[in-house]
This record gives structure tokens, C-alpha cells and sequence, in this order.
């Protein structure tokens, strides 16, 4: 790129009188490229995938984005003078080829800290991602990772809760979650949707969990599910001396409706709420805010990131998702499961874990990082995986995730041949038997089918989902894959 | 009824053995191992009696195997779990916690309903004797 760079076009104009002149000027020659910016740590980093139209330079297209999701607008416009101008435009500063991808860039742009509102992600976002998407200049545009200086990190509260106060309040340790979605997800009476709940928490299960879906329906107003699903929590807690918990889904119209909601939860004694990704990044931050006053733990669903995440292209990457709600506060946010029915590359999501869970994510290419983060103690985000999986993948799941995640079993409990119950059973004693083999220093991997059989010898529940479910597998490849190394999919 | 807390209830009790050996993953990983046990297993019960301070800097699981013996001895009759502690950064808590001795016969959990405004209900549990 070197080369371009040197022509006039591509470079800023420093004469002042020239550069601010009535007219309309090169995005790079206002400034929004400069190849030899060095980024400061305290700089705000985005990485986007950029494919410009045919016959657009690339590096005039990458300084488009810049200004675009800055401070420039389509002219020279005078009042620019009134302001440290040179300081508040985005720096488009390295672009580099997609690898065996002809047409597709990968432009870094660093953002002066002072463009950002302190704790806000919808300021931040409105930026970032606020107008450039539909620049005529560019036939798709993906936003695919983010660097947040400490500073900024520290605006934000963070998780709610976290993996660790989630575990001392649950009393779990040492093991991944288990949990299940209710189904079916529609037209359940509050009666009939409680008993599912009691069925698999006294089966064995953590969680239970209401669907993105389930708010408050003629079938089920949502005072009759909270009501109902209370009664099986405390019922399976009674039974089995375990704390337990199902996600009330307080997603509604307004966010009043939502803290009366919420509020309703808490009355009742619930452990956690839920909400949908859908209601904004605004009522998000407000939600983490009323769970971090009355000791709630905050379930995400991630509904309708697939419109935006999944195309490799145009849209925004989970992880970049996956970051911004860890600032915004969530405890719980569903990230993948790789083996299951859903878009996921193995090291990709993986990716998405380590973004959620460390404190420290080094640049990794393989899993999608490409800055690496320091998290500033910023509380850790529990990953949900769910979706298709089933007791048959629980050492690839195990492998894969470690502890520190919960594993979502809904079809795999509730459509059990000998119930709800055994369905949680077979799934809480194949995810104890890996946990044990694994700490003993079995290599699950390889070993896991027969650890999983021997299981099923003394336990009838897990022998009968092994029979119906050992062989589901969804092999299909991934369209969200890593660019730096070719990924097979799971073996299994 | 078999309370079902900690990370391997769902198994069938732990042979002193496969103990020893998850003791070794923890000492492994640089955790320390405390012994606890207690008489009201109500499902918010944090604080067991300890039995001892966790046991830092141990190599062996036998040093653990031991005092689970001698508290097995006087507690014979008690809920008995151990716990590793992790210290490192941004995780200092507990990573591990599983029963390692039950009483012959095991309590159950009561449920209490206190019927309060409209439908609602408050819950409390304890410990049926």
C-alpha cells in the first residue's frame, strides 16, 4: 500500500488555506489517513473489513470510514477551524489485504478518547457504527473487532454480578452450568410452563430459561409465569437443596414495564432475570443498573444478532457484540456452541469465550482477536451455549468451553424418551462423569464416548439420550471463519 | 433424600481414591484444599464449620486424605465437603467443591408457603428433623 500512499490524492493537505478552502476534497487529503500514525494507548481502535466499490481506492475508502465515523461530513466546512480539528478526526493508519480474498481490506482507524461519552454505549456505538454502514463508496463493510483503553473501560460498571459472585450465590463450582430452555416456546399456560420448570430443575438442572419470545401473550400474561415458575424453583430447591433459578424474561414494550417487571421477580425471589438483545444497548446498560442494586443476576439473549453478525462481509462481528455488552453489564449473554445447530466456527467462538471471560485477550488471529485488551478487573461475562447440543458432545463441549460457561440443553431435556426429569438427569450425570474423568487426568477427548458409556451403565436416563441423540451431529461449514487459518469442522 | 449440592452429587459416592485424585487436580493447579462439614444442609447455608484452615502449600493429598479421615471420625454423621481455593487474580474464590461424606439417613428440606398479597407467595426452607 506504500505505493499509493505517496500519491497526492491519499495525502493530507498541511496548508492550512488550501485545506479549508470551499469545496469539496479526497477524505484523505482532509486528513482522515495518515500511514505513519502511531496509535496511543489511550486511542479508542476499530478494525473493520472493508470492500470498496469497484475503481474506489482503497485507502481513499478507509479514510472515508474514518471520517465518516467521525468527524467529517461529504465538504470542507469552515467551522472545522473553530476546534482542534486535527485531533478529533479518526486516523484510518494501516490497511492490510484479506488474506485470498481479493477486494476485502482490513482497515485499523484509531478515535481520540475525547469523541466519547464516559459509560455510554449507545455514544460510542452511534459513532462507530452510526452512519458508515451505508456509505455510497462501500459495497459492505463489517465492524470486526474494537481495542478500549483502560480509561474507558473504567466508565463502564461492568457485569452486574459475574462469574464469581454467580457462582458464591449459586453454591456451584467446578463445573459448567446446566440449564434448559422451556418449550415449547408458545401457548404453555403459566400452570402447564411451571411444571416444565419444576421437572428439570428437580431433575438435575441449574437453570431453566424463558425463551426470547416469551414476554406476556394472551396464552401466558407474564405475572401468571412468574407466579408458577416460583413455585417449581422453590419446590426443586426444597428436593434437592440446591439453589436454583429460571430466567424471567422481563423484555417488554417500555422500560417502565420492564422494571415493573423486574420488580415483580424480585418479590418472588428469583436469582435472575432475563432480557432480549433486541430492547437496545440504552435499556441494557439500565437493566445491568436495577440488577446491580437488588442483587439480580442479568441473563442475556442475544435475539436478532444473526441479521448483523453472521455474514462475513457486511455487519458487525459477535465479538465486537460480545465486548460491548460485557461493558454494558450483562452477567449471562448466549455466545455459541460450535457443535450445535447454530453458525459457529470452533476457534472463532472460542474467541468470543475469551473476550467474555479473561482479563487479558493477547491479539490471536486464528480465534478472530486482533487487538489485544486489557479488561482493567472488569468483572467477567458467563457464556451461554445453547442450541442443538445434547449429553452425546458433552467432552467436546467440555473441551471446547471449560467451566466457566452454561450449557443449555432444551430439546435434549425436554424431548427425553423417559421425561423431563431423566432428560436433566441424563444430562447433569454425563456432565459430572466428564468433569471427574477430565480432573483425573482422562484425555476426554478421545475417551469421551466411552467415559459417557460407562455412565450410562449405572444410569439408565443417560443410556436412553444416548441411544436417541449419540449420533446428531450439524456439520455444516461456518460462514463466520477466521481468515488466518483454514478451520475443519468439529470431528465427531 | 440425597442432596444434590456440589460437583459430584449426581455420581455415586467418591471412593477414597477418585477423592485423592481430584485433591491432586487441585494441588496440581496450585489450590488450596480446606475441609468442611455441617448438620443443616439448607440450600443457602454458606458457611460450614471448617475443619482447619485450607491447607496451603501441600504437595501430597495425603495431608488432605488425613484430615478427612479424622474428621470423618467425629463427624461421621455430617455432611462433609471439600473445597480448593484459587487465588489467583480476578478469580479468589472457590473452584472446586464436592461432598465427600453424607449421614446414614439424610434430612429433608422443608418448604414453607406464606401466602401474602394476591397470588403471591413467599418461600422459606428448612432443614426437616
Amino acid at each position: 500500500m506504500a505505493d499509493t500512499a505517496k500519491n497526492a490524492d491519499s495525502t493530507e493537505i498541511k496548508d492550512k488555506k488550501e485545506r479549508y478552502k470551499s469545496g469539496v476534497l479526497k477524505y484523505a487529503q482532509m486528513g482522515y489517513w495518515d500511514g505513519d500514525y502511531v496509535p496511543k494507548d489511550t486511542d479508542i481502535l476499530a478494525l473493520f473489513r472493508m470492500t470498496p466499490q469497484e475503481g474506489v481506492d482503497p485507502i481513499e475508502c478507509a479514510a472515508a470510514v474514518a471520517g465518516e465515523s467521525s468527524t467529517a461530513t461529504w465538504t470542507v466546512v469552515w467551522t472545522d477551524r473553530l476546534t482542534a480539528a486535527d485531533q478529533y478526526r479518526a486516523k484510518a493508519y494501516r490497511i492490510d489485504p484479506v488474506p485470498n480474498t481479493p477486494g476485502q481490506y482490513f482497515v485499523y482507524i484509531a478515535y481520540d478518547l475525547i469523541l466519547f461519552e464516559p459509560g455510554s454505549l449507545a455514544n460510542l456505538t452511534a459513532s462507530i457504527i452510526g452512519n458508515v454502514f451505508g456509505f455510497k463508496p462501500l459495497k459492505a463493510l463489517r465492524l470486526e473487532d474494537m481495542r478500549f483503553p483502560v480509561a474507558y473501560i473504567k466508565t463502564y460498571k461492568g457485569p452486574s454480578s459475574g462469574i464469581i459472585v454467580e457462582r458464591e450465590r449459586l453454591d456451584k463450582f467446578g463445573r459448567p452450568l446446566l440449564g434448559a430452555t422451556t418449550k415449547p416456546k408458545l401457548g404453555l399456560s403459566g400452570k402447564n410452563y411451571g411444571r416444565v420448570v419444576y421437572e428439570g430443575l428437580k431433575g438435575g438442572l441449574d437453570f431453566m430459561k424463558d425463551d426470547e419470545n416469551i414476554n406476556s401473550q394472551p396464552f401466558m400474561h407474564f405475572r401468571d409465569r412468574f407466579l408458577y415458575v416460583m413455585e417449581a424453583v422453590n419446590r426443586a430447591s426444597a428436593e434437592t437443596g440446591e439453589v436454583k433459578g429460571s430466567y424471567l424474561n422481563v423484555t417488554a414494550g417500555t422500560m417502565e414495564e420492564m422494571y415493573r417487571r423486574a420488580e415483580l421477580a424480585k418479590e418472588l425471589g428469583s436469582v435472575i432475570i432475563m432480557i432480549d438483545l433486541v430492547i437496545g444497548y440504552t435499556a441494557i446498560q439500565s437493566m445491568s443498573e436495577w440488577c446491580r442494586n437488588n442483587d439480580m443476576i442479568l441473563h442475556l439473549h442475544r435475539a436478532g444478532h444473526g441479521t448483523y453478525t453472521r455474514q462475513k462481509n457486511h455487519g458487525i462481528s459477535f465479538r465486537v457484540i460480545a465486548k460491548w455488552m460485557r461493558l454494558a453489564g450483562v452477567d449471562h449473554i448466549h455466545a455459541g456452541t460450535s457443535v450445535g445447530k447454530l453458525e459457529g466456527d470452533p476457534l472463532v467462538t472460542q474467541g468470543f469465550y475469551n473476550v467474555l471471560r479473561e482479563q487479558h485477550n493477547p491479539v490471536d488471529l486464528p480465534r478472530g482477536i486482533f487487538f489485544e485488551q486489557d479488561w482493567g478487573d472488569m468483572l467477567k461475562v458467563m457464556p451461554v451455549a445453547s442450541g442443538g447440543i445434547h449429553a452425546g458432545q458433552m467432552h467436546q463441549l467440555i473441551d471446547l468451553f471449560g467451566d466457566d460457561v452454561v450449557l443449555q440443553f432444551g430439546g435434549g431435556t425436554i424431548g427425553h424418551p423417559m421425561g423431563i426429569q431423566a432428560g436433566a438427569t441424563a444430562n447433569r450425570v454425563a456432565l459430572e462423569a466428564m468433569v471427574l474423568a477430565r480432573n483425573e487426568g482422562r484425555n476426554i477427548l478421545a475417551e469421551g464416548p466411552e467415559i459417557l458409556r460407562a455412565a450410562a451403565k449405572w444410569c439408565k436416563p443417560l443410556e436412553a439420550a444416548l441411544d436417541v441423540w449419540g449420533s446428531i451431529t450439524f456439520n455444516y461449514a461456518s460462514t463466520d471463519t477466521s481468515d488466518f487459518t483454514p478451520m475443519p469442522s468439529v470431528s465427531l | 433424600m440425597r442432596n444434590t449440592q456440589g460437583t459430584f452429587s449426581f455420581l455415586p459416592d467418591l471412593t477414597d481414591d477418585q477423592i485423592s485424585a481430584q485433591i491432586q487436580y487441585c494441588l496440581d493447579k496450585d489450590w488450596a484444599v480446606g475441609v468442611e462439614y455441617c448438620y443443616d444442609p439448607h440450600p443457602r447455608n454458606i458457611y460450614w464449620d471448617m475443619w482447619g484452615n485450607p491447607m496451603f502449600d501441600l504437595k501430597d493429598p495425603k495431608g488432605v486424605m488425613m484430615e478427612l479421615a479424622d474428621c470423618r471420625k467425629v463427624h461421621g454423621d455430617a455432611y462433609i465437603r471439600l473445597n480448593a481455593f484459587d487465588n489467583t487474580r480476578a478469580v479468589e474464590s472457590v473452584t472446586l467443591s464436592f461432598i465427600v461424606n453424607r449421614p446414614k439417613v439424610e434430612p429433608r428440606i422443608r418448604m414453607t408457603r406464606q401466602e401474602v398479597d394476591g397470588r403471591s407467595i413467599r418461600y422459606t426452607h428448612e432443614i426437616a428433623r
